[in-house]
């Protein structure tokens, strides 16, 4: 280091300073339009229809819009911009993932849910089945999914603040967490679905506001020639054409490694459509086609946003270069927002600090939405699901179930707080793709048995529900992510490991999809097969009502 | 055109069909001709975009050497790969809402859901019969 870099070093640590005040001013006008939203909101919330579904009085592109912002999480943003940037072509993998599992969602799920549901994903799961073990079952897996995906979001808004405003320490993480949690109660308790849609719909628009303006930025650098931007970023990152093709992050080792790769290429287009709070979304709506130009809308929205974040991540590793990015986050997590100073003249400068606070102050309004989403849907099923149908046997009334949720909210989130600041200090970014597997082997084949096979009864359900539960959580818990002794599959070890440095994991690989979804669609098989209830009547009137719309709430 | 005037405002009491109702709509041939141009189209697109994206996927792990080949400046096979899968997600999505309102749509408001078996029994799922019939698909416009 020399003299010219510590001046640089001064000056740009009182250009943190800027930036930072910059982003909490930022940060603080968004969470005061939000709080107003919700406050406003939470006057138009009358009946259990409002609070759960938002009134169904959204239209498709305003349901399209909350969709991309329940769904462009953190992880999607700062995550899939930072592999971009730093394992090149992988990040293609991720996203594309993302993208194909709408359809699942689009085809076979969105209309019919629409048409035959109420407020939960299992108002679906158990229509035509016993109430209590069906509800039971997808409650536990409602909530689990959902708990998991939130504590990814919230620890990682605890290690983003360091990065984004240049705090230290752990109190810091500590506060971010709570004030994440804080506010995401405030709006799902007061606002509702109402409240936490807007609040969605207001990040999504901002979300793609701040990455349309990074991206035609980068592409200007390059001639809008996206050739020139890709030499540029293999050459910057060091690792030549290799960081253009697909196999330096995933699949880069031995056997196992490569089945990984398509294990978590299958829990990815698959776990979309049985995400539980993707799937209420679908409810927030008047009818069947306003339920399908939603999806619609999310597609072309979220297919853009994946694009972009293609170009943000190359645009990353050729102006920014991974070892600027490594030094700030191993994981490439401020990629994004590192570009966006470099984009606005660099650190130092005042265009640099304004631009790194606008995308930080972004990436914080995304991890809001994404979590207030989170907790709505895991406190819908807790109350509409567990309290109403398992415990009072159906014996309640609305404004007792609306309570219930109010309360399970506050709760939740509480949890959540707590279980985040406990599990600060983890890598819990595995959680995401967990998230994703669960959905896809517990939620998605009794989904797809409930809505079209006509055999499907209680045990197949409850079966397929707990069967896929059980495989994936287990076998993450006999994965390297929580074992991390060194092997084939991870040449190195995994320092983060959950529970062991040294002892070898007893099942190779980090994803469970590619298990565990078949074995949730064989549990469903069996358990239906194996036990003699029919469910013919019902089936009929849940196809009708599925297809007309007859009936429909 | 909407029958929910014949239903009342949003949420009456009642107004559900029964069981022999729903029996009665499925056994008919209007809504099982409905029921085929749905699964018909549904389904082979569903296996042919999962097949699609399985093998890129396969192709991503498995083929390298093939995906690492350019095609014109730094632009490989991979990445032209990754972008068809944006470009047919897309294009199955404007396919299929072309299908639901041009063929779809029409023939869900074929199916007499006022047939015969119709009785004003509330509908059994718990809780208060919210039922708001005939939207949906059944929205002609």
């Amino acid at each position: 280091m020399n003299a010219h870099h510590v001046l640089a070093g001064v000056t740009a640590a009182s250009k943190t300073e800027q930036h930072r005040t910059i982003s909490l001013v930022l940060f603080a006008v968004f969470v005061a339009i939000t709080l107003y939203i919700t406050i406003w909101a939470s006057r138009q919330t009358r009946t259990a229809a409002d609070f759960y579904a938002g009134g169904r009085q959204f239209t498709g592109l305003q349901n399209g819009l909350a969709i991309g912002g329940d769904y462009m999480s953190a992880a999607s943003f700062l995550g899939i911009a930072g592999i971009f940037a730093l394992s090149g072509y992988d990040g293609f993998l991720y996203s594309i993932g993302f993208l194909v599992a709408w359809l699942v969602a689009l085809l076979l799920v969105a209309e019919m849910l629409r048409n035959s549901g109420r407020f939960t994903m299992a108002d679906v799961l158990a229509f035509r089945m016993r109430q209590r073990p069906v509800r039971a079952a997808a409650g536990i897996s409602t909530i689990v999914v959902s708990i998991f995906y939130l504590l990814a979001q919230m620890v990682g808004a605890g290690a983003l603040v360091n990065l984004l405003l240049g705090t230290h320490g752990e109190a810091a993480k500590i506060w971010t967490i709570v004030v994440v949690g804080a506010l995401m109660i405030f709006y799902v308790v007061v606002g509702g679905m109402k409240g936490t849609t807007w609040v969605q719909i207001v990040k999504a628009v901002l979300l793609m506001i701040g990455a349309v303006v990074m991206t035609v930025w980068v592409l200007s650098k390059f001639d809008f020639n996206l050739s020139h931007l890709l030499g540029a970023a293999a050459d910057s990152s060091g690792k030549g054409d290799k960081f253009l093709q697909p196999g330096l992050k995933y699949g880069a080792t031995d056997v196992w490694s490569k089945l990984d790769l398509l294990s978590l290429g299958l829990a990815l287009v698959l776990g979309t459509a049985g995400l539980p709070h993707v799937l209420i979304r679908f409810y927030t709506v008047p009818n069947a086609r306003a339920a399908r130009t939603s999806v619609n809308w999310a597609i072309g929205i979220i297919g853009v946003f994946y694009l972009m974040t293609l170009v943000i991540g190359f645009g990353a590793a050729a102006l920014v270069g991974s070892k600027a990015i490594m030094a700030q986050d191993k994981g490439g997590n401020t990629a994004a927002p590192q570009l966006a100073e470099k984009l606005g003249g660099g650190a130092g400068t005042t265009g640099g600090a304004v631009f790194l606070a606008i995308i930080a102050a972004v990436a914080f309004a995304t991890i809001l939405a994404v979590v207030a989403g989170l907790t709505l849907a895991s406190s819908s099923s807790f109350a509409h699901d567990l309290y109403a149908n398992v415990f009072k046997r159906g014996k309640t009334g609305e404004r007792d179930e609306v309570r219930v949720a109010r309360v399970s909210a506050l709760v939740i989130g509480a949890i959540a707080i707590v279980l985040s600041i406990f599990a600060r200090g983890l890598n819990v970014a595995f959680l995401v793709a967990l998230a994703f597997a669960i959905a896809a082997s517990a939620n998605l084949p009794t989904l797809l048995f409930s809505l079209f096979w006509k055999r499907f009864n209680t045990s197949g359900a409850v079966a397929g529900i707990y069967g896929g539960l059980v495989s994936a959580v287990g076998l993450v818990l006999l994965s390297p992510i929580c074992w991390g002794g060194k092997s084939a599959t991870i040449p190195k070890g995994n320092a983060d490991a959950l529970f062991s440095e040294t002892t070898v994991a007893p099942f190779h690989m980090q994803n469970p999809g590619l298990f565990s979804i078949p074995i949730g669609f064989l549990c469903a098989y069996l358990g239906t097969v194996l036990t003699r209830e029919k469910t013919d009547e019902k089936y009929a009137e849940l196809e009708v009502r599925a297809l007309t719309g007859e009936g429909a709430h | 055109m909407s029958n929910a005037e014949s239903h009342g405002p949003p949420e009456p009491p009642g107004g559900g069909l029964d069981e022999a109702g729903y029996l009665a709509i499925e056994a008919s041939p209007e809504f099982r001709r409905l029921r085929s141009a749905f699964r018909r189209f549904v389904f082979p697109l569903t296996a042919a975009f999962l097949l699609w994206y399985l093998l890129y996927v396969v192709l991503s792990a498995y083929a390298r050497d093939f995906m690492a080949k350019k095609m014109f400046g730094e632009i490989n096979v991979a990445l032209v790969f990754g972008l068809l899968q944006f470009v047919s997600t897309f294009l199955i999505a404007v396919a299929y809402e072309r299908y639901s309102r041009g063929t779809l749509e029409p023939l869900a408001a074929d199916v007499p859901t006022d047939a015969p078996g119709a009785s004003a029994a509330p509908p059994e799922e718990a809780g208060p019969g919210r039922t708001r019939p005939a939207t949906g698909e059944k929205e002609a416009e």
